[in-house]
């Protein structure tokens, strides 16, 4: 393998984890609340189809439009719009004490529904299948960092990115900071593990159930945002894989220990198995390929996929095998806290 | 001092309440949410929303072939509903209808391709029978651990549609010849393994096997002693064990049930409907039916009747689609809808809510 | 406190209760169980909130609406079960809810403060799963000394202690008490009273019945004032006929899942034909005991349990067999369990379908048999008096009275062999517990093995022929209930006699 395709592979690898790491942390933070959202599919597809449809309708409409508006609008609208999922969610799971999986997958079902509807009608009036374009926003997610990106091998890995891949790890840290050091985040896992005890103590399960939820949601709606503007160049395509993504990003919650900060590298990895397909050395792919009898290398591709899944449900079995105390999944999860009327 | 204390708004369980007064409840929230979408759908488009839902009954039933696709779709709907009801009803969160089905419809396209040369009737049976093999297995996996370890179904049946997606695109890469990503049409010159037209219609058979299917799990959840275990399990571990009930074995025998039904429905969608296979076969059905069976109590006849309306305002919004110059995925959104009514709605029937002023006599001493 | 009244729904927890604690002494509430002594503690620890009464904290009348605001007012509650989060470490738990900025070393230094202060041991860095159960009490008090609070009250702490631990702890109270904190301490124990506290309060029934100081007290005059003058009870208690022997249980050991033995090598007989009551301060071993007999627990090795069959076939070891197998040989063991709708019955079924909960295996068909279930539960229905819309209505919406009924008419009607019960009429009012009664001494009349655990001393000296009194899991004594003073089995209950035998 020579190593500029070394350094594709990470890039790839990278800009692929990055998206997945948006809606894994922001999962992680909801289910440290006990709330199992599954409907973080439908979340990254609202966070996706609010900042295109709103950057692109304001490149529409202006002349001249402001770079730093196309930001601010993309990302505050990606922000609210998940965090709205997020809300629908916590007012059927908590309020209106709805069955959390059942909601999760409706939620999943609604942001398909309403992203691929409006990307749909932005395609139309955009004149066609991905003739979207939203160059000024586009241009801003993907600005690198001048200069360092050209530093050779060592900028193109470290230095290639737009803000947003940085900004993953960023969230990422503070995540984990939270959770680990601060008293809210200490008060928020307690929730998430036993709710009664923080009930007891003082805490309001109601509120913190609520907020982490829908910051979560809004934190794993900036993987969608990634997605449309970054991964996809700014476009929409009504392909469900950003429901593909979703699935990943919560099974990275589980790989990940419920830890942010194994996010980092745990969703790296994952881009590294996607990509696997295309840098892996010829001689074994060739080799793999001719075994399973495939006419094309590239059909190895779907094993590879295979593999994040795999490793999950390992992790999932070998946790609840050692039934041990230390697993970071909080004991609460997916069960619902009412303090009934004693 | 007293005031402070008791909370504005208490709620508390409801008795029992009449059939007919939580019907209505449903009803009532379907009708809201009908008009909370024909809002959205008015400002987003400025259509006359009655001419919106005009034509999406025209979408579903307008013509007899309309009417059979719908129909068609219900009973792959209902399939799979069907399959997920004794799981649900066991309280096992059976999330893998979606690689159940896959796994089903591979191996029913498997069996399409590579036996050729059977008899019509037997190559059925065959992918009858391997489909609900399959199905099985694939929700045996899970349902094991689970017995065993306790390891989260929710998770588990999750990772586990994806690996039969990557599966699925493997073989589909592997049979395709041409390079497309696709299989194509299979046996389109011959036919082979494809239902045969009963009475003239193409969808009879599809009908009767979801029908019996339906028939079947209706009576074995209602009156057999299979279905009498699965609904002491999921009420509560403690009284199974109590009763004298093996609950690994009830786990592990109600996911084989569970997982093969799921796995017939891709045979049924693969041998009966598309006669192709591909990673988007089970296309999210293994989800929203789990809606269906959650929302329907797993009683086999309300199902049949949220499947039938669920595939109506699918149809129904893809007549809106090219009726509007719209998009199709507006179904989507207005299903989404309705199922949060639906969901919200339940609330209403298990809980009354009681505010303060009611108690005041006894709070304020 | 001051005419403190609690009510829940129909029956008065808490009726006029006064109170007082004064700084610097460890005050003893004294009860059976259902006395309202929880109650009462959990109304100053906010849990509840009081209908009627008032509360004073240094003479000043206060609202307790929530924990925090009896934090506020410096009391803190150690309750029964823990309320501690296992995967955190004990400063996090110590930490959970302060109104502080988090820094766990500062919290981590105030504990090893107060550890040093009153002596005890406590890592504030060690998780709380890895935590034996005299460390997760320790951290209880813990943190609630770390609120700064100046009254505790501990529910029943040395239930779940070693006789060496509970020294330690009452160690660490005298030393909370010289340091001017008032202790309030929930127990059973006779002597653990006598020796750790200053006065000691007795409540009966929801109802206060004396303040006397332990200096003046004894065991006798405690026991007198804890269980009241004997009620005269109606029921009847038909002499038993040729009893037979039914169950021998020999070395009888459980461990629960934290190691610690909940029955230590209880040995005794069941004869068919006589009520055994068994007695004992709740958790004392009574529900693993019976899940035993019905092959629900796991036993320890050398634990046995033989069954003489009525018609004189050879002993049966019920040992290792599931419920199963139990039913599946012929032998009819009835059992009330005390969780009804959560052990007994199915509560989103009916009556109906409940009726075949443990008969629904019998026979070779696939399909249900609900004829016979249907019947039954009509028969039961008019016999019994059950009120219910109709056999089909969940039981889950009937009331307690007639939950009871339903599950006590089932397992009657299956002809046991054996019946256990367990608190069988706790929770029902005068009428149904007589129809209990009447119905148990019927089986009893039938040659059946009626084991009836309750908690109403004066029930069981009415009613069963013989009393076993099960003290801290080991078997304290079994008396005839003929022959024996409220006050003896009441010493039974609560003071462990020389080598765990009686008479």
């Amino acid at each position: 393998m020579t190593l500029s395709s070394l350094i594709s592979w990470i890039q790839g690898a990278i800009i692929f984890g990055t998206v997945i790491m948006y809606g894994s942390i922001g999962e992680t933070l909801t289910e440290k609340s006990g709330n199992l959202n599954l409907g973080v599919p439908g979340i990254m597809y609202l966070g996706g189809i609010a900042s295109l449809a709103s950057t692109f309708m304001y490149e529409l409409n202006v002349p001249n439009p402001n770079p730093v508006i196309c930001l601010i609008l993309a990302m505050v609208s990606a922000f609210v719009a998940s965090a709205l999922g997020g809300l629908i969610y916590s007012f059927l799971t908590i309020t209106l004490r709805a069955n959390q999986n059942v909601t999760g997958l409706t939620l999943t079902i609604f942001g398909s529904g309403v992203a691929n509807f409006f990307g749909g009608s932005l395609n139309k009036l955009a004149g066609g299948v991905g003739q979207i374009s939203v160059p000024v926003t586009s241009s801003v997610f993907r600005t690198n960092i001048p200069g360092l990106s050209s530093m050779g091998a060592v900028g193109k890995i470290f230095f290639s990115y737009g803000f947003m891949a940085y900004l993953a790890i960023v969230i990422a840290i503070v995540s984990q900071y939270f959770l680990s050091k601060t008293k809210t985040g200490l008060n928020l896992r307690a929730v998430g593990e036993n709710p009664a005890t923080a009930d007891a103590a003082g805490i309001n399960v109601t509120r913190y159930k609520y907020l982490s939820t829908c910051i979560g949601a809004g934190i794993s709606g900036m993987g969608g945002l990634f997605y449309v503007m970054d991964y996809i160049k700014g476009t929409w395509a009504n392909d469900g894989s950003i429901e593909a993504l979703g699935w990943l990003a919560v099974a990275l919650v589980i790989f990940t220990n419920w830890k942010p900060k194994n996010a980092i590298w745990g969703s790296y990895l994952f881009g590294f198995c996607y990509w696997l397909y295309l840098y892996l050395p010829s001689s074994i792919s060739t080799k793999l390929a001719n075994w399973f009898g495939l006419a094309k290398t590239a059909h190895m591709q779907n094993l590879y996929n295979m593999i994040p899944y795999i490793v999950t449900i390992v992790v999932l079995v070998i946790t609840s095998c050692r039934k041990n105390k230390k697993s970071q999944a909080p004991a609460a999860l997916g069960l619902p806290y009412f303090r009934e009327d004693r | 001092m007293n005031k402070n204390h008791e909370p504005l708004i208490r709620i508390a369980k409801r008795d029992a309440m009449v059939w007919w007064k939580a019907y209505l409840i449903r009803i009532v929230s379907v009708i809201l949410a009908l008009i909370v979408s024909a809002v959205v759908i008015f400002s987003i488009t400025k259509l006359n929303p009655f001419a919106v839902y005009g034509s999406m009954y025209r979408g579903a039933f307008g013509t007899t072939g309309k009417t059979w696709n719908t129909i068609r779709d219900a009973m792959i709907l209902l399939c799979i509903s069907v399959g997920l009801a004794p799981a649900f009803k066991m309280r096992f969160w059976n999330i893998g209808a979606e690689g159940q089905i896959l796994i089903g419809g591979l191996v029913t396209a498997a069996c399409m391709m590579y036996f050729k040369s059977m008899p019509t009737v037997l190559l059925l049976i065959v992918m009858f029978v391997t489909s609900c093999i399959a199905g099985a297995l694939w929700g045996l996996l899970p349902a094991i651990f689970k017995a065993k370890w306790n390891t989260n179904e929710t998770l588990f049946t999750l990772m586990m549609n994806y690996v039969a997606i990557y599966l699925t695109s493997f073989f589909v890469d592997f049979w395709d010849k041409k390079q497309s990503h696709s299989v194509g049409i299979i046996n389109l010159d011959t036919g082979k393994g494809w239902f045969p037209r009963l009475f003239g219609e193409q969808y009879i058979l599809n009908v009767i096997i979801v029908v019996l299917l339906a028939a079947g799990m209706y009576f074995y959840l209602k009156i057999s002693k299979h279905g009498y275990e699965i609904a002491v399990v999921g009420e509560s571990e403690n009284t199974a064990r109590y009763a004298g009930i093996n609950v690994k074995k009830v786990i592990i025998r109600t996911m084989l049930i569970s997982g093969a039904i799921c796995g017939i429905a891709g045979f049924v969608e693969v041998a009966g409907v598309s006669h192709t296979i591909s990673t988007s076969t089970a296309g999210g059905r293994g989800f929203t039916a789990i809606i269906v069976a959650w929302l329907a109590k797993f009683n086999s006849l309300t199902m049949t009747l949220i499947s039938f309306l669920l595939v109506f305002l699918d149809k129904g919004a893809a007549q809106i689609a090219s009726d509007f110059n719209l998009n199709e995925y507006a179904s989507e959104m207005v299903t989404g809808i309705i199922l949060f009514f639906i969901l919200g709605s339940e609330f209403f029937i298990n809980y009354r809510l009681i505010l303060r002023g009611k108690h005041k006599e006894v709070a304020a001493k | 406190m001051e005419n403190v009244t609690k009510v829940f729904g129909s029956t008065v927890a808490n009726n006029k209760v006064t109170l007082d604690i004064y700084s610097g002494e460890i005050l003893s509430l004294l009860g059976e169980n259902g006395s309202g002594k929880t109650t009462l503690m959990n109304m100053l620890s906010g849990i509840y909130y009081p209908d009627e009464g008032d509360i004073y904290v240094d003479g000043k009348k206060v609202a307790i609406r929530s924990p925090k605001d009896a934090f506020d007012l410096g009391i803190g509650m150690i309750h029964q079960h823990f309320k501690l989060i296992d995967v955190f470490t004990a400063a996090e738990n110590v930490a959970l809810g302060i109104d502080e900025k988090l820094n766990l070393k500062e919290v981590s230094a105030r504990i090893n403060e107060i550890c040093e202060k009153y002596g005890f041991d406590v890592d504030p860095d060690q998780k709380v799963y890895d935590m034996s159960v005299s460390q997760k009490q320790t951290l209880e008090i813990v943190k609630v000394l770390y609120r700064g609070a100046n009254i505790l009250i501990l529910d029943e702490p040395t239930a779940v202690l070693t006789p060496q631990e509970t020294e330690k702890l009452f160690d660490v109270l005298r030393n909370m008490r010289a340091d001017g904190k008032s202790i309030i301490i929930i127990t059973h124990k006779l002597h653990e009273v006598l020796s750790i506290s200053d006065r000691v309060s007795i409540l009966r029934k929801g109802e206060y019945v004396g303040t006397v100081d332990t200096a003046d007290a004894t065991e006798l005059s405690l026991t007198e004032m804890m269980v009241g003058k004997k009620v005269i009870l109606n029921i009847d208690r038909p002499e038993p006929e040729n009893p037979v022997k039914r169950l021998q249980i020999k070395n009888l050991s459980i461990k629960n899942s934290d190691g610690v033995n909940v029955l230590e090598n209880i040995n005794f007989d069941v004869f068919g034909g006589e009520i055994l009551g068994i007695a004992g301060i709740s958790g004392c071993g009574q529900k693993e005991l019976l899940e035993a007999v019905a092959g629900l627990q796991n036993t320890c090795d050398g634990s046995s349990i033989l069954y003489d069959s009525p018609d004189g076939e050879s002993a049966i070891e019920l040992i290792g067999k599931t419920p199963k197998q139990i039913h599946n040989l012929g032998i009819a063991l009835s059992f009330v369990p005390e969780d009804r709708l959560g052990m007994g019955l199915v509560g989103s079924m009916g009556m109906s379908d409940n009726m075949m909960l443990k008969s629904y295996m019998d026979g070779h068909s696939f399909f249900l048999e609900r004829k016979s279930p249907k019947k039954l539960a009509e028969k039961i229905k008019k016999e019994l008096g059950v009120v219910t819309p109709g056999i089909n209505t969940p039981v889950r919406k009937l009331s307690g009275g007639n939950v009871q009924k339903v599950l006590v008419g089932r397992e009657i009607a299956s002809a046991p062999a054996v019946l256990m019960t367990a608190y069988a009429v706790r929770g029902l009012d005068i009428n149904t517990s007589y129809t209990i009664y009447h119905l148990l001494n019927e089986q009893k009349k039938k040659g059946v093995a009626v084991i009836y655990v309750g908690e109403d001393l004066d029930v069981l000296l009415a009613h069963a022929d013989r009393i076993l009194v099960l003290c801290d899991g080991k078997l304290n004594g079994i008396v005839d209930a003929r022959n024996t003073t409220k006050e003896e089995v009441g010493l039974l209950m609560t003071k462990l006699q020389d080598g765990g035998e009686g008479k």
